[in-house]
């Protein structure tokens, strides 16, 4: 085993607003080697996009708090390191690709001078073989007629080609961990297949680390390794892709894999998990899923679970199995 | 009569160079597309990334104007109403759209944002305004609590529900979802989509349902349209089209639907060649450079959009086209 390249350990973000205080992220702890890719899955508000920017550092302020956990980056701790130090490891060694990509983008510059930036920034690059790099750098994500592109901006390209061109400063500089949060929400199949190869063979090439946030499962079932699936705020399940998906131990994963709705299938009605996310101000004594869970205990409502082991490498928090 | 019916639908956007603005291309975003919007029923619009779904929805919805081509609202053409009707229009036809963060106003709490057309279009009383806008939220499964708070202080899909809850507001005859769901995790996904369709089986509303979830697709339209680089190449009743598809663009589209499970084998059939540019179709039928099928003729003539197999199709695969 080579040493993790990213290892989060318990961490804990908090967002306070005017109604409480959100335990946004809540003692999570995972860690990713190199070359390896970590799926992060699970139901909207749970804290996916909070854990990854966390480890930049990036919480909204003045809302987030990291109240506490260690993020080691090949050994060095993030948490404790100035706001100057930070600037440099973005993009450098981590480099992100945010869920909203109109917040990466700047609207009143064009997409080349966008895509040069960090060209210049990270690669020394500059005149004509910046230029051409920025090309060759749209044209691998996709981008048809790239250098008369260029001069668009933001607004004049579709939303699939705004997620790509994110992602194409994101890979501008090959970092050593990679984050991507849903980055392929706007992206038909085709150019979703092409663009996710693209990463694979940056990754392969540079082995780097890579977090892969997605609501799809069919991509984590295609191209991660291990998977980790969080629910209000916690890890509720880890494990190998193979496994989670074969023997998926918590009741919430296993809702997750029903809920997909599958081409050819002639239902009325797509199985849907009942009841109502909870609210991270107000949590649950207990199991966060236990209002929810068709499994639900007297116990799962009285002490949260903690993790368990599910099988080799699997993990849960689960009453269900706790050893007996 | 239709509820809404496009006819030779067409928009081009001038690309511009340089402080004189001159014109050095010209996006053929959407190129003559002619389709139709049942009431109470679902049009599926799929199609890469580009093709001009977004810009097809801008245009129903009057955010910009058609280069060409007519859009007909039960009968009469968007063209022809004057302030009253046009309003109504408005208020008949809402969206939800593809970009959760920037549809939605900054400044203003959730629970105003959502109740906004409500107090513009039927005025009720304070407490009235209250129970509605609830009874919204408890729709899209957001708690209560929401309504106080900044569109900022929400997730990714959750901001999605916002948006979906305030298209609903007002009972709309067509609502135009672009990728509404595909923020959204599955089970809440599926959530999402049960609720539209119960709404559509309540009320009758029409949607215009754009998604690259392909299965979701399938699921919810009764009509599909597929488009490429402009033009609408396949469209016909959604299980013909989604399970036995005829032109190969379409094919090649559903084939790619990746394997639930981990190793579960998938026939994808890999689009081999450049991604087209609408700056710069090919000739003949646009799809040529990269179909597997392509015969000689298919660089020369434009496909028709002709019947075949009780759908209509562009391609001269078929002795109708
Ligand atoms: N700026 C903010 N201020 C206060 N609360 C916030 C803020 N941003 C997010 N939250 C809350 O923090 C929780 C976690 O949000 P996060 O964005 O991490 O969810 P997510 O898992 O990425 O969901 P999605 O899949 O919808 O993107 C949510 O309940 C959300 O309401
Ligand atoms: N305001 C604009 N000015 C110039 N070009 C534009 C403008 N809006 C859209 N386009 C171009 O029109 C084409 C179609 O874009 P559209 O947004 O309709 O695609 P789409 O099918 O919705 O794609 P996606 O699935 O990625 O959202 C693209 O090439 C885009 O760059
Ligand atoms: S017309 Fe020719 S090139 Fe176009 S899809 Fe049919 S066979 Fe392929
Ligand atoms: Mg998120
Ligand atoms: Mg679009």
């Amino acid at each position: 085993m080579t040493a993790p390249v990213i290892e989060v350990r318990d961490l804990q973000t908090r967002l306070v607003t005017r109604w409480g205080t959100i335990r946004a992220v809540d003692g999570v702890s995972f860690s990713v080697a190199e070359g390896e890719t970590l799926g992060l899955v699970g139901e909207s508000g749970s804290g996916k996009s909070m854990t990854c920017l966390s480890i930049l550092r990036l919480a909204p302020r003045p809302a987030a708090r990291i109240l506490g956990g260690s993020v080691l980056l090949d050994g060095e701790e993030l948490l404790t390191k100035s706001e100057r130090e930070m600037q440099r490891i973005r993009g450098k060694k981590v480099a992100m690709i945010l869920q909203d990509p109109m917040s990466s983008l700047n609207p009143v510059f064009s997409v080349g001078m966008q895509v040069r930036e960090p060209l210049a920034l990270h690669r020394g690059l500059s005149g004509r073989p910046l230029t051409e790099r920025a090309i060759e750098l749209l044209a691998s994500v996709g981008i048809a007629s790239a250098a008369t592109r260029l001069g668009a901006f933001p607004h004049q390209l579709s939303g699939g080609m705004r997620q790509r061109v994110v992602g194409a400063m994101a890979i501008a500089a090959p970092p050593r961990l990679l984050i991507a949060d849903e980055p392929t929400t706007s992206l038909d199949l085709t150019i979703q297949a092409q663009y996710l190869r693209l990463l694979k063979d940056l990754q392969m090439r540079h082995r780097l680390a890579m977090i892969f946030v997605t609501h799809n499962l069919g991509i984590v079932a295609k191209i991660c390794d291990r998977v980790a699936v969080m629910y209000a705020g916690r890890i509720v399940e880890a494990g190998p892709v193979a496994a989670i998906f074969g023997a998926p131990a918590h009741p919430y994963t296993r809702l997750l894999l029903e809920s997909v709705p599958r081409l050819g299938e002639t239902t009325e009605w797509l199985t849907a998990i009942e009841g109502q996310p909870p609210d991270l101000a107000a949590l649950p004594p207990g199991c966060a899923f236990a209002p929810r869970c068709p499994q639900a205990m007297d116990r799962c409502r009285a002490d949260a679970p903690p993790e368990f082991v599910a099988g080799p490498a699997q993990t849960s928090r689960c009453w269900l199995q706790a050893p007996p | 009569m239709s509820l809404l019916e496009a006819t030779d639908l067409t928009k081009h956007f001038p690309v511009r160079r340089g402080v004189l603005g001159r014109q050095v291309g010209l996006v053929r975003a959407v190129d003559s597309i002619s389709f139709a919007i049942e009431a109470g029923q679902t049009l599926g619009l799929v199609g890469e990334s580009g093709c001009g779904k977004t810009t097809t929805s801008r245009l129903i919805l009057r955010v910009e104007a058609p280069t060409d081509g007519v859009i007909r609202f039960e009968g009469s053409a968007l063209d022809g109403f004057d302030r009253d009707g046009l309003r109504r229009y408005r208020r008949s036809v809402q969206a939800v759209f593809q970009d959760p963060y920037a549809s939605l106003d900054p400044r203003m709490r959730v629970g105003a944002i959502v109740g906004e057309p409500l107090v513009i279009n039927e005025r009720p009383s304070a407490s009235a305004l209250r129970e509605r806008v609830s009874a919204l939220l408890e729709l899209v499964s957001l708690p209560a609590r929401s309504r106080d708070l900044f569109p900022h202080e929400f997730s990714g899909g959750q901001r999605q529900r916002i948006a979906i809850a305030r298209a609903l507001a007002l009972s709309p005859k067509l609502v135009v979802l672009d990728e509404p769901v595909s923020a959204l995790d599955v089970s809440i996904r599926a959530q999402i989509l049960n609720l539209l369709r119960d709404l559509q089986r309540r009320f009758g509303v029409s949607y215009l349902f754009i998604s690259h979830d392909l299965a979701a697709v399938a699921h919810m339209s009764h009509t599909i349209a597929v488009m490429y680089l402009g033009k609408i190449v396949e469209l016909g009743a959604a299980a013909e089209v989604a399970r036995r598809p005829k032109h190969p663009y379409t094919q090649a589209l559903f084939s790619a639907a990746l394997p639930l499970r981990p190793g579960g084998g998938s026939d994808e059939i890999i689009l081999a060649g450049e991604v087209p540019s609408p700056l710069d179709p090919p000739s003949g039928c646009r799809f040529h450079p990269r179909c597997p099928y392509a015969m000689e003729r298919c660089a020369r003539d434009e496909p028709l959009l002709l019947p075949e197999s009780g759908r209509l199709v562009a391609c001269h695969l078929y002795p109708g086209a």
